[in-house]
């Protein structure tokens, strides 16, 4: 693992490019930063300027090499290189509220956008107008809509949301593809049709992922759970309540492990391999031993007298000083991801490497 | 600058109750709920088997119910079986509950905390000291984002 410190201020978010040579991310303000791997330093090589809040959105399409990001001044921007410059085009959300997750398809032909309307806002470019439309689901979300996943099949989409609900939506947009094969999730698929509406997660259902097949679906709650709902067995819901702080980012990296991170500002791997059978595995930071610096008798003793305290730490075990906001797969596929990376509040972006232990099987 | 003469119990309004798109919890029907049974954790604390009356309290919590006095009673009862341990029984109470009563233990505590009494903070304090053992920060998350709770 290896961390690469952006500074002092919180990362909202951030993705990357096709080959991993260039992240971008927003310091938590108005804009976002695109930066280049030169070495082992980063080295910012663009600014993306037009949004007037904060941003609270990136994702970079990879084999289309366009970004789209959405802020709290209610707009989106799809942003395409031309002539070594990012030039941004308006996106009509169609929103009144700050927009919250933005997420492009798995073919790159649309994006969802969630926003705290209550809505999401699905939108594909228009040939004939040139310029990007969008497609509402108001159905039933009732807060605002904390977080978005694309099944692969390019036309399911998961939310999380803040009415303590997780639901799989049908984003089906048929001006721009060919309807959709049944799914485990169900057959009929019509644009903003909800395929899985499970109503009490326990608390804000911050992050949502789905299985690399699109089976199965996990989320992570404000009440410290994570939950997995398998398509395959009656959408049957398997809950497991964890005693660390809430988990914020939660990221499918094999068929049946997961990671969560959050609060906690450290990763952590679970295991699901069946309903019922949702357990913890381990903690994937090895917290530093504390290096005891030889502290000479009389500052031990000042220690104590001035600040009341025995140790001279105030760092954290963990290698993030923060609360962990995202994680995003960087090298592997879905289904066999190899390195995953975490942001968070202290402005850290560290890259982790997921090995899977070969299986002894129990005789 | 003078005071206007009209009303201002305009500004007393509480704006939220009109919104129509205003977040009301569903209604789980928990009217029937009447919380552990009083009867059966009265005898078995005289009986002195305190794992037996921990276990039978933190039974049918009153969590859907909108009825005060239930949940008012169920606290009682929890505070009662609490009291009646030994210090250094606490530990082995708290091992006995699976996760799930833990979390209901934890939301029990902090209801107590609410309203103290003669010793109730001071019994509350150890078993919450050998609760969070158990149960983790997690626990207390869960008490402050339950949204129905005891």
């Amino acid at each position: 693992m290896s961390l690469y410190s952006f500074g002092l201020e919180p990362l909202s978010c951030h993705t990357w490019n096709k080959d991993r040579s260039q992240i971008a991310v927003s310091p938590n303000n108005n804009v976002a930063n695109i930066y280049e791997k030169k070495g082992k330093e980063w080295v910012k090589i663009h600014e993306l300027t037009e949004h007037s809040g904060r941003i609270t959105g990136i994702d970079w399409a990879p084999e289309t090499n366009r970004i789209v990001t959405c802020a709290s001044d209610r707009n989106a921007y799809v942003w395409t290189l031309k002539d070594g410059t990012w030039k941004p085009t308006l996106v009509l959300v169609r929103i009144n509220r700050a927009a919250s997750c933005v997420k492009w398809s798995p073919l790159e032909n649309k994006f969802a956008l969630g926003s705290g309307a209550s809505i999401i806002s699905v939108c594909y470019f228009e040939k004939e107008n040139d310029w990007w439309l969008s497609k509402h689901i108001k159905k039933s979300i009732r807060s605002t809509v904390l977080s978005l996943d694309w099944h692969p099949n390019n036309i399911l989409l998961a939310a999380g949301s803040a009415d303590f609900n997780c639901r799989v939506f049908s984003a089906y947009i048929k001006d721009i593809e060919d309807k959709p094969g049944p799914t485990a999730w169900g057959a009929k698929m019509p644009f903003g049709e909800v395929l899985l509406e499970h109503k009490d997660c326990g608390g804000w259902v911050h992050s949502v992922s789905f299985s690399p097949s699109g089976d199965q679906l996990a989320w992570v709650a404000h009440n410290s759970s994570i939950g997995v709902s398998d398509a395959t067995q009656g959408k049957e819901v398997t809950q497991l309540t964890t005693n660390y702080l809430p988990l914020l980012s939660v990221l499918y990296v094999s068929p049946s492990e997961i990671v969560a991170a959050g609060h906690d500002c450290c990763p952590i791997q679970f295991t699901y391999k069946g309903p019922g059978a949702l357990e913890f595995v381990k903690k994937l930071d090895i917290p530093k031993q504390s290096s005891k610096t030889s502290m000479s008798a009389m500052q031990h003793f000042r220690n104590l007298d001035k600040r009341a305290i025995e140790e001279d730490s105030n760092e954290l075990g963990t290698i993030h000083q923060n609360s962990i906001t995202q994680l995003c797969v960087v090298a592997g596929e879905k289904a066999k991801v190899e390195k995953y990376s975490s942001v968070g509040l202290d402005g850290a972006m560290v890259m982790w490497d997921f090995k899977v232990l070969p299986c002894i099987p129990k005789k | 600058m003078s005071k206007s003469t009209m009303s201002a119990r305009f500004r007393r309004v509480d704006v939220d109750e009109y919104d129509e798109n205003k977040f009301v919890d569903e209604d789980d029907g928990g009217e029937n709920q009447l919380g552990p049974d009083e009867a059966e954790v009265d005898s078995l604390i005289r009986q002195g088997n305190l794992m037996e009356a921990l276990h039978a309290v933190l039974k049918n919590p009153p969590i859907n119910t909108k009825n005060q006095n239930v949940k008012e009673r169920a606290e009682g009862l929890v505070l009662k079986v609490l009291s009646a341990f030994k210090s250094s029984d606490i530990e082995k109470g708290v091992q006995s509950l699976d996760k799930n009563s833990v979390d209901l233990l934890m939301k029990y505590i902090y209801k107590g905390f609410e309203r103290p009494s003669e010793n109730s903070s001071a019994v509350l304090l150890q078993w919450h000291e050998k609760a969070l053992a158990a149960g983790g920060v997690g626990s207390i998350v869960r008490v402050l984002t339950a949204r129905k709770t005891v």
